[in-house]
């Protein structure tokens, strides 16, 4: 069988994957934790603590503040000292919970045994409810609230449940470890999300450079003996955790611009969100954890580390032994569609999948020079789009051109600053012209 | 031969008359009546085409002013009020002087002011940099450095200065047309009056973060102590937000404020004598001593 990929774009960059075969461990505790509010797309979160309230793992710490929010739980237990701005891995002030480490006392009813719990509830409503009060969001990087992602729109219609376990960016592994280490419970989140969808069938879309953890799913599917879950292996091609360009290639349908994925019947979650709903349904535990890769060519210790939300990046470098000597710069996530961290203080969020070190080699950027219209880009971008003229849109500050030229649509994949031989600074101008284009659409709609 | 070439004039010039004809009659039948004092207006105007105005440019600008009912909402901020003058002739309106401005950087961030906590080795562009992160100091509301509102400036009033890090404004070049002040991400240029023979006092410094926290991240911000609020006795100054803000129409340029001020955020630029902040302070004392005896007796 042929293997399958998205249909347009996308780059091939070396999968660098070097922390593959480091278990994930647990990370001891830090003495503080910072829960930062604003953990999800949407509203941030409000504090239902108040300073010196006492608290458990597991506890709700903070309460969703509109419908598109989360709730946040407590990831240790211990007193709250302090709720107020701190600032977070870009440096912007965020309102964050302190909360000082007094032993490890979880919360009642929170099943911590490593049993597998394998009978799923019947009432789906329910299922949603704890998925709700389990603070679950996409952990995939873009922390969309999953009940919402769950209650599509009346008159759509789910065909397919797709689990991302592509993890196509490089270096990335946590949620290949994932796989590997806590398949069971990744089948059985994925059935979970199958039977909440209305019974659809369900795909885990794998990368070939994964066979060990295609096999062992495989494996596992067919030990729990469940029916309508199967395996596909992907061709390797970046972007293709991209959730648009996975529909494209598990369903060979395609999202149309500004539409949710609900509307070509598929609904998409990552490795590590199943696994977020298995705890949130069979366990009662909400996100109080997820697995984050440290790596870098320059790091001399390789980890993939099961990190309790909200500890500082500082406490886990010093756990591994601190930043190299030859690094200059952190990312948080992967190298195409990570952030650089400006503060190495800041905590972690549900959200943080990995954290990678590079030297002043890899990082370097060469001069910009002219655009010689090789359109190296625009075969790049696997959303159709045309980097090179957004770029000179842009330029021009002409909205109305960017938005017919569907600047909007673009998913900053930096597919093609990649490609581009003449290093222009495609996504960094791209990006600014995207943030223009949507506001003139909301003061388009608010008006309306 | 010669009949060939005969022919084709021939035939050119007629058509050539044809054309010319049905051109005239078009033109004549839509015709589009525009007032003339459009153009008027037009050639009094600077002709710099640079927006300042809240216009596309001059012409925009006349089109805009000819309709208006008067000229309160459109002002000229390059010609000022000698062209507002003219303009205000033409059209037969009453426009009342405005004070000639200037841009004002709100920062005094200074390589050795707020030191670096990290590099950027991003696009050199503040926008983008703003839209990617906090800036490279602990500071998330300064001067991020790479030269946007320079750019920005057609007047090349505007340059960086690579010793400081921040834009330097030279005033005879200034026009305000504001063009700087919307290129900044940070919103710290502010266009304020131009003052008496060039005077002025303003807080340099937008950092709304808590005084600690300003003071870690740069020795030269407005922590929000108040002492300039209190200090200042024609009430000029607010302070929201944990920054002081001086108003330009209520201050008298007295620089008590300067004097009082701990982390010297507040300058005052184009006074004939450098402030003598030890005598200012002397007299802020002796003055809050009488009014304290006043109020004993």
């Amino acid at each position: 069988m042929s293997k399958r990929t998205f249909s347009i774009g996308g780059v091939h960059p070396h999968d660098n994957k070097i922390s593959r075969e480091c278990a994930i461990e647990p990370l001891p505790l830090s003495p503080t934790v910072y829960l930062s509010m604003s953990q999800h797309i949407g509203a941030p979160a409000k504090p239902v603590v108040a300073v010196g309230d006492k608290v458990k793992v597991g506890q709700v710490v903070a309460e969703p503040g509109g419908f598109v929010s989360a709730f946040i739980h407590s990831s240790v237990s211990g007193t709250v000292k302090s709720i107020g701005p701190r600032k977070d891995l870009a440096g912007n002030p965020q309102t964050c919970i302190e909360i000082a480490v007094e032993g490890d006392e979880w919360l009642e009813g929170i099943d911590t045994s490593d049993t597998l719990v394998t009978g799923i509830p019947a009432d789906n409503k329910a299922i949603i409810d704890k998925i709700r009060l389990g603070g679950v969001v996409g952990l995939g990087g873009a922390t969309f609230p999953t009940h919402v992602k769950l209650s599509p729109p009346p008159g759509s219609k789910c065909e397919r449940v797709i689990i991302n376990g592509c993890e196509c960016e490089p270096y990335l592994t946590s949620d290949y470890r994932t796989l590997l280490e806590k398949g069971e419970q990744v089948v059985v989140g994925a059935a979970i999300l199958r039977q909440v969808m209305g019974g659809v069938p369900c795909t885990i879309a794998i990368e070939e450079n994964k066979p060990e953890a295609v096999a062992h799913i495989q494996d596992v599917i067919r030990k729990l003996g469940y029916e309508g879950i199967e395996v596909m292996v992907m061709k390797m091609m970046y972007p293709q955790g991209g959730e648009k360009q996975l529909i494209d290639a598990v369903m060979h349908r395609q999202v149309g611009s500004g539409a949710l994925p609900i509307s070509v019947g598929a609904v998409v979650q990552n490795v590590a969100t199943a696994l977020a709903v298995y705890d949130a349904v069979q366990k009662n535990k909400p996100i109080v954890d997820n697995s984050v890769t440290v790596t870098g060519e320059c790091f001399p210790r390789q980890a993939n580390l099961l990190v309790r939300v909200g500890t500082p990046l500082s406490y886990i470098i010093d756990y591994l032994g601190g930043v190299p000597a030859d690094a200059v710069k952190v990312i948080s996530g992967g190298p195409m569609m990570g952030r650089a961290v400006a503060n190495l203080d800041a905590a972690t969020v549900k959200g943080t999948g990995a954290l990678l070190f590079l030297t002043e080699k890899q990082t370097r950027r060469q001069p910009a020079s002219a655009c010689i219209r090789c359109g190296k880009c625009a075969d790049a971008c696997p959303m159709g789009l045309e980097p090179f003229l957004l770029n000179r849109l842009v330029k021009v500050n002409d909205l109305e051109q960017l938005e017919a030229n569907a600047a909007q649509d673009c998913i900053e994949c930096g597919c093609c600053l990649y490609s581009c031989p003449a290093h222009i600074p495609l996504l960094d101008n791209i990006r600014m012209g995207k943030g223009a284009v949507l506001g003139a659409i909301r003061a388009r709609a608010a008006k309306k | 031969m010669t009949s060939t070439i005969i022919w084709t004039i021939a035939i050119i010039t007629v058509l050539g008359l044809v054309l010319a004809l049905v051109l005239y009659l078009v033109a004549k039948k839509f015709k589009v009546e525009e007032d003339p004092r459009i153009d008027e207006v037009e050639k009094v105007m600077p002709g710099a085409n640079c927006g300042g105005c809240g216009f596309a440019g001059c012409r925009a600008f006349a089109e805009a002013a000819v309709g208006a009912p008067n000229l309160d909402n459109n002002f000229c901020p390059v010609g000022g009020n000698d062209v507002m003058a003219k303009v205000a002739a033409i059209l037969g309106y009453e426009v009342s002087a405005k004070a000639p401005q200037v841009a004002v950087v709100r920062c005094n961030g200074t390589c050795e002011n707020r030191p670096k906590v990290n590099e950027y080795d991003g696009f050199a562009s503040c926008k983008v940099k703003a839209a990617l992160y906090s800036g490279d100091t602990a500071c998330a509301f300064g001067c991020l450095g790479c030269g946007d509102c320079a750019a920005a400036c057609q007047f090349g009033a505007l340059t960086m200065d690579p010793s400081t890090g921040l834009p330097v404004v030279d005033e005879s070049k200034c026009t305000a047309c504001g063009a700087c002040a919307k290129a900044c991400p940070k919103r710290i240029i502010e266009l304020r009056p131009k003052g008496p023979r060039g005077m002025r006092e303003f807080v340099s410094c937008v950092n709304h973060d808590k005084g600690p926290a300003a003071k870690k991240a740069c020795a030269a911000a407005c922590i929000g102590c108040g002492i300039c609020v209190k200090t200042c006795t024609h009430e000029a100054i607010v302070l929201d937000n944990n920054v002081a803000y001086i108003d330009p129409a209520k201050c008298k340029l007295c620089r008590e404020c300067e004097a009082m001020c701990p982390t010297g955020a507040i300058h005052g630029v184009n006074f004939p004598k450098p402030l003598d902040k030890d005598a200012v302070k002397e007299r802020i004392k002796a003055r809050q001593q009488k009014a304290k005896e006043a109020a004993h007796v």
